[in-house]
């Protein structure tokens, strides 16, 4: 665990980057965090990092089918919000542990 | 001279040449694991694997029951050689395996095939196997890219950072 600053906030990280405490996310820590994934944020993106802090705010395991099924955006859709890592980086941009799911 | 410099795989081609459902499973499960790690993926179906992307069999895809030593009874009791023989326990059983896999969100086959090509994975079927089947590109399912020779394959698998899986 490590003191990371982002966006000018000091936040809580693992050795992969992700943020420990999911209550010290804000959208321009997400911000920051898609840049350094080489991806912009829009509002669609915003809708499945929502999505995915309010699942794992009720304990769910995420999965991209769960994530497709949902109706923001399907598969296909959400490779093309989070190019070569549909959970991984949505996951570590929404703020939310490491995807601990295979599938 | 650094030893230390992480190399992470570029590209896994993985062939399935075994159609039971654990097989195809494996096959599946390693590619969409692949494929969401932003892993370049092919994946080549030969043999009983091609059952795997057969649209008439898929679906129904079926675990052995007999000869299967780590075959369990619900409870972890070793399931009996001559109860899997039984008529409809096959069937049953793998019936049971499936709706074990969709509870943990794992999809049906053509779901899950569907999953793969949406984030760029290929699916091929090997032509040696397909002739013998007397199969055509018409009877595989809508996500398999062509059916090419075991050659082309090969040419497929360049690179230095690249692994070819057999499952």
């Amino acid at each position: 665990m490590a003191i990371k600053t982002i966006a000018g906030a000091q936040v809580n990280v693992s050795e992969e980057g992700y943020l420990e405490d999911m209550n010290e996310w804000n959208p321009e820590i997400a911000k920051e965090i898609a840049s350094e994934v080489g991806i912009e944020l829009t509002d669609k993106h915003f809708e499945v990092l929502n999505y995915l802090r309010d699942k794992t705010e009720e304990g769910e395991s995420l999965t991209i089918r769960k994530v497709g099924k949902s109706g923001i955006t399907d598969i296909k859709g959400l490779y093309t919000l989070f190019p070569k890592g549909p959970l991984k980086f949505s996951s570590k941009i929404a703020g939310i542990p490491k995807p601990a799911s295979c599938v | 001279m650094s030893s230390t410099e992480k190399k992470p795989l570029e590209k896994v081609c993985i062939i399935c040449a075994k159609g039971s459902l654990e097989d195809v499973y494996a096959t599946l499960v390693m590619a969409n694991g692949a494929v969401m790690e932003g892993i370049e993926t092919n994946v080549f179906f030969t043999f009983f694997g091609l059952d795997g992307i057969t649209k008439e069999r898929m679906l129904n895809l079926h675990t052995a029951t007999t000869g299967n030593p780590a075959m369990r009874m619900p409870g972890g009791i070793p399931f009996p050689t001559m109860l899997g023989g039984l008529p409809g326990v096959e069937a049953g059983v793998s019936k049971m395996m499936r709706s074990q896999m969709e509870e943990l969100d794992m999809p049906p086959v053509d779901e899950f095939l569907e999953m793969i090509t949406a984030g760029g994975g290929m699916i091929y079927a090997c032509k040696l196997a397909v002739d013998m089947f007397k199969l055509e590109q018409k009877d595989l399912h809508d996500e398999v890219d062509s059916i090419i020779t075991i050659g082309d394959f090969y040419g497929l698998c360049d690179g230095d950072r690249t692994q070819i899986i057999f499952t």
